[in-house]
């Protein structure tokens, strides 16, 4: 399933909450807790964390990775804390709403 | 945006990682090497997007764009050199023009008085408007009232007054301002030798002290650097020279003559000659300048000042009659000095704007052509995935990159050319010697560089905004470009072009025809070789040593000057008169208008009722001033021998004041007065015809004539007629005057006819400016008209081709471009003749003799419009009459 537009923004800050991860590592946790349904394109990936850090929702430094591999890993800001949560509501309450409309027929078809 | 900049290899090195840990995570997976990269790479998508999309949202691509738009500018200007040298000749004309008119209303009107804090200094101005009467000046009185008002720092009255310097090499007349001991305190302006006036001096009389200008300095007395406690001798009075003004110090006086004054001398204004109690009702002190306290605005000292005078006004309620309304106007000190050429500088930028308008258009008109021409360029770098925006940001660049040339042009022609410039300017404007091209000018530049190229870029822009590809391509390929929206907006630049030409073209017409008319109006005089030298007489402030107190007293200096004169070679009649006789001339007018000049009186037998005073213009002459000017005699005599200053005071007035004030009756053995009562009666004795001495544009203005044997005269005009030589009469009139009286000084040598058009000065310096844009707008629009004939022309060269070939004469070929080009010229002077007739209503203050709507101007400067179209269009028209058929047909 191809991601809706405006959505990798909120995966990425709800992947972080957990914790500080490098690019790659955000990229594999979106797929696998979607239990892969969600497929992230990795090259559209760097832009939205660009964007991200760009707006102070998150910050970057350089570290090693697991596998004991230079990797730039990334973190939650407290704004970007805020912003998740914001996120979330607006999209519980938007799915909520489009599963109302859709109703059993949708469910059904 | 560029503070936090992550270097792109940062960013290349962290894909690097994220590839290097998932092919990692591939191989633990079991694939091979290439496998696990194959999949790294194909999961992460397309590399190169995501470093492009890092890059452009890092704004350098921005920068990068720019860059780019410049170098290829730059190439494309320097590939059609004809084109770049044609329009940045066009803005550089518009833009140094501009700026040039900029430079004078930055220094004039913009800058700051050049004295400290400059914004305190304000002007002060007594008004009556009960009475009608203004800037009446202020009595000695109420100058200490405001003095101790506490909303001053310093008041100090001026005035303004000429006086015989001796005691230097040469008797001069020099040109005076009589201040307050605080008056340089108050401008915060020292000497450069020496020191100013005690501010807090308040002894009586004149404090017999003086400070010199530096122009003085230099030309009396050699630049002496030992001038200080030296004695001078101003009108026989005896001071003593305590400092010089600096180089370039200007007073902020209202006139040219105001503003270069020579001497300062300093007075409380009470005590001999003055008054020793001088009444609150005496205005004599005509005017006055203020320092404000620091902190206060002009509008709260006016409002504390307002309360001021109410109160005076309950206080001495016999000095202040209701009636008369006395009320005190703050102004600030520049509007004092500046506020007269306010309106004129302000529309010359006006029309200077019009020419850059105009320019505009026409470059306009060469880039859309260029664009057309270039419209298979865009069209394949459009299909080749040039984005719109990149396009029209690329035409945007080539046109504000063509228009900074251009500036830069203009102001090096400026730089060039600044003192042939300033010589140009009417010496009554003030602040000439501030005029500089400083960095708010250099800015005005600049902005209007970027301005004038955005606008003239915008069309052009536009046009590739919106372009269809296909059509564009094809019609490439045939030779043949322009779209038809394209073609009419040009055609559409074209006619506003024309339409402001002829805006300005009439508005030339009109100040030339107005100008042209006074040139020729019939004087009612005759200036031809006549010349008129002036000569001042003493008025010292020691009675005791004036030798010219009385007219009785002037009248032998009078005749004996006369008698050595007719004597002089060449010369074959001899007048005297007062400086306010010397026809149309403007020199020191406030100066006259106290002394001589204008004038009220009373009629004798006159309505009763009204005691309201007629003002009339006067002056003193002696009897041959009439035959010399040959202003004739219509009823009665002269004066002669019989009128001294025993006789009964006699006058002669001319045509319109008798009709005035005694209509249709004869007016000898009428008699008036000088609206006092205690003046003795005036009674005239001769009628003569009405002459233009006090205004070329005015006829009939209401004149009378005195005895200047019976009324005596300081200041003096020496009218001399004959075949002279203007160059040695003054030298012979000053040795003559001299031998009379070595302490007088001689200045001011003229011919009538010089003073005739020196009166006209300033309506010659607006005409011929206005002229001067007016031709530039004619020229720019005829290549405005040969630009898109021309194009139209080649873009056609295929259709007249055919027409040839099927048999069209070559005179209708040329025919049909002719018609093409005038009917754009007839329809912008449609245009612009409705603009003229409203911008034209604005000038009536400006003519003279011709209406607002003249009809022959209006159809004469349209004709001329559309003739200059036809000859610029007649080029083209032959280059189409001569197409070879074969030639142009093979063409495709």
């Amino acid at each position: 399933m191809e991601l809706l537009q405006g959505t990798l923004d909120l995966l990425i800050l709800r992947t972080l909450i957990f914790g500080s991860q490098h690019g790659q590592g955000i990229a594999r946790a979106i797929q696998e807790t979607s239990d892969k349904e969600l497929l992230v394109e990795h090259g559209a990936l760097y832009p939205a964390l660009q964007r991200l850090e760009e707006r102070g929702w998150i910050s970057a430094k350089w570290g090693v990775s697991s596998n004991n591999r230079k990797a730039r890993f990334y973190s939650l800001t407290p704004a970007g804390r805020k912003q998740l949560i914001k996120e979330t509501n607006k999209w519980k309450r938007l799915a909520g709403a489009i599963a109302r409309i859709l109703g059993p027929e949708g469910a059904g078809g | 945006m560029f503070g936090r900049k992550r270097k792109l290899d940062d960013f290349t090195s962290e894909i690097e990682a994220h590839l290097q840990i998932e092919i990692e995570r591939m191989r633990e997976q079991g694939l091979s090497e290439e496998e696990a990269r194959a999949t790294a790479r194909r999961s992460f998508g397309n590399l190169m997007q995501a470093e492009e999309r890092f890059y452009e949202s890092r704004r350098w691509l921005w920068w990068d764009h720019r860059w780019q738009d410049v170098r290829y500018a730059l190439r494309v200007l320097r590939k059609s050199p004809g084109f770049t040298a044609i329009a940045v000749l066009t803005i550089a004309l518009g833009i140094g023009a501009t700026t040039a008119i900029f430079s004078i209303v930055d220094a004039t009107l913009l800058h700051p008085l050049p004295y400290p804090q400059s914004e305190q200094l304000v002007s002060i101005e007594d008004d009556l408007p009960g009475v009608g009467a203004h800037d009446v000046g202020m009595s000695e009185p109420e100058w200490q009232d405001l003095q101790r008002s506490g909303i001053f720092e310093h008041v100090s009255p001026t005035w303004f007054d000429e006086n015989n310097l001796t005691g230097s090499s040469q008797p001069a007349c020099v040109r005076l301002l009589i201040v307050a001991p605080n008056y340089f305190a108050l401008l915060g302006v020292k000497p450069q030798l020496g020191r100013a006036f005690n501010p807090e001096d308040h002894s009586p009389g004149l404090i017999l002290e003086v400070l010199i200008s530096d122009g003085l300095w230099k030309r009396s007395f050699g630049g002496d650097p030992h001038i200080l406690d030296r004695s001078i001798r101003l009108d026989t009075d005896l001071y003593r020279i305590v400092g010089v003004m600096p180089q370039g110090f200007d007073a902020p006086g209202r006139t040219t003559e105001e503003r270069n004054i020579e001497v300062w001398i300093a007075t409380s204004f009470y005590g001999p000659p003055m008054s020793d109690h001088p009444p609150r009702s005496g205005r004599i002190l005509p005017t006055a300048v203020a320092r404000l306290k620091p902190g206060l605005t002009i509008a709260q000292a006016q409002s504390r000042l307002d309360a001021l005078v109410a109160a005076l006004q309950k206080e001495f309620p016999e000095d202040y009659p209701k009636l008369s309304a006395w009320t005190v106007r703050l102004l600030p000190l520049k509007e004092r000095v500046v506020g007269n050429t306010r309106q004129s500088l302000i529309l010359l930028l006006g029309a200077v704007g019009l020419v850059l308008l105009i320019g505009c258009v026409n470059v306009a008109n060469l880039l859309l052509a260029r664009a057309s021409a270039r419209g298979r360029e865009m069209a394949v770098r459009q299909a080749l995935g040039a984005a719109r925006q990149r396009l029209m940001s690329q035409l945007l660049t080539e046109s504000v990159l063509l228009s900074l040339i251009g500036g830069i042009a203009g102001l090096a022609i400026l730089f060039c050319i600044k003192g042939f410039l300033l010589r140009l300017l009417p010496d009554s404007l003030p602040r000439l010697n501030e005029i500089s091209i400083n960095s708010p000018v250099l800015l005005f530049a600049f902005g209007t560089s970027v301005l004038t190229g955005a606008i003239f870029g915008l069309a052009p822009a536009l046009h590739a905004g919106h372009f269809d590809l296909t059509p564009a391509l094809k019609e490439a390929a045939r030779g043949s470009t322009g779209s038809g929206k394209q073609a009419r907006t040009r055609r559409l630049l074209v006619i506003a072009e024309f339409a402001l030409s002829l805006v300005l073209m009439i508005a030339a017409g009109l100040l030339l025809r107005s100008f042209w008319d006074l040139l020729n109006v019939p004087l009612g005089f005759n200036p031809q070789n006549v010349m008129a030298v002036r000569t001042r007489l003493p008025y010292p402030n020691d009675p005791k040593i004036d030798t010219y107190a009385t007219p009785a007293q002037e009248a032998p200096f009078f005749r004996e000057l006369l008698r050595r004169c007719r004597a002089l070679p060449k010369v074959e009649e001899v007048a005297l008169g007062d400086t306010a006789s010397i026809p149309l001339d403007e020199s020191l007018r406030d100066l006259k208008l106290i002394s001589e000049g204008q004038f009220l009186f009373t009629v004798e037998g006159g309505d009763i009722q009204s005691d309201e005073p007629a003002v009339a213009e006067r002056s003193s002459v002696t009897p041959e001033y009439f035959h010399l000017l040959k202003i004739p005699l219509l009823r009665g005599r002269l004066f002669d021998e019989s009128d001294n200053d025993k006789a009964p005071q006699v006058g002669v007035v001319n045509e319109a004041f008798a009709r005035t004030y005694w209509p249709n009756q004869n007016p000898i053995g009428k008699r008036f007065r000088k609206a006092r009562a205690d003046s003795p009666w005036t009674t005239v004795v001769g009628l003569i015809a009405n002459a233009r001495t006090e205004s070329l544009a005015e006829t009939g203005v209401p004149k009378i004539y005195l005895d200047l044997y019976q009324t005596g005269g300081k200041r003096l005009a020496i009218f001399l007629r004959g075949d002279l030589d203007a160059a040695a009469i003054p030298g012979e009139v000053r040795e003559q005057v001299q031998s009379v009286d070595p302490a007088l000084p001689v200045s001011g040598a003229q011919t009538l006819s010089e003073t005739v058009s020196a009166s006209l000065s300033e309506r010659r310096f607006s005409m011929e400016i206005v002229a001067l844009f007016a031709l530039t707008a004619l020229l720019l629009a005829a290549l405005g008209i040969y630009g898109v004939i021309s194009y139209m022309v080649s873009e056609r060269t295929h259709e007249i081709g055919i027409r040839i070939a099927l048999g069209a004469g070559r005179r209708t070929i040329q025919q049909m471009v002719l018609r093409q080009g005038l009917g754009l010229a007839i329809a912008g002077a449609a245009v612009g003749l409705v603009g003229a007739a409203v911008v034209s209503r604005l000038m009536a203050g400006l003519l003279y003799g011709v209406r607002p709507t003249d009809p022959l101007t209006f159809a004469g400067v349209a004709l001329l419009l559309i003739g200059v179209a036809l000859l610029a269009c007649y080029v083209p028209a032959r280059r189409a009459m001569r197409v070879d058929p074969l030639v142009a047909l093979r063409h495709e």
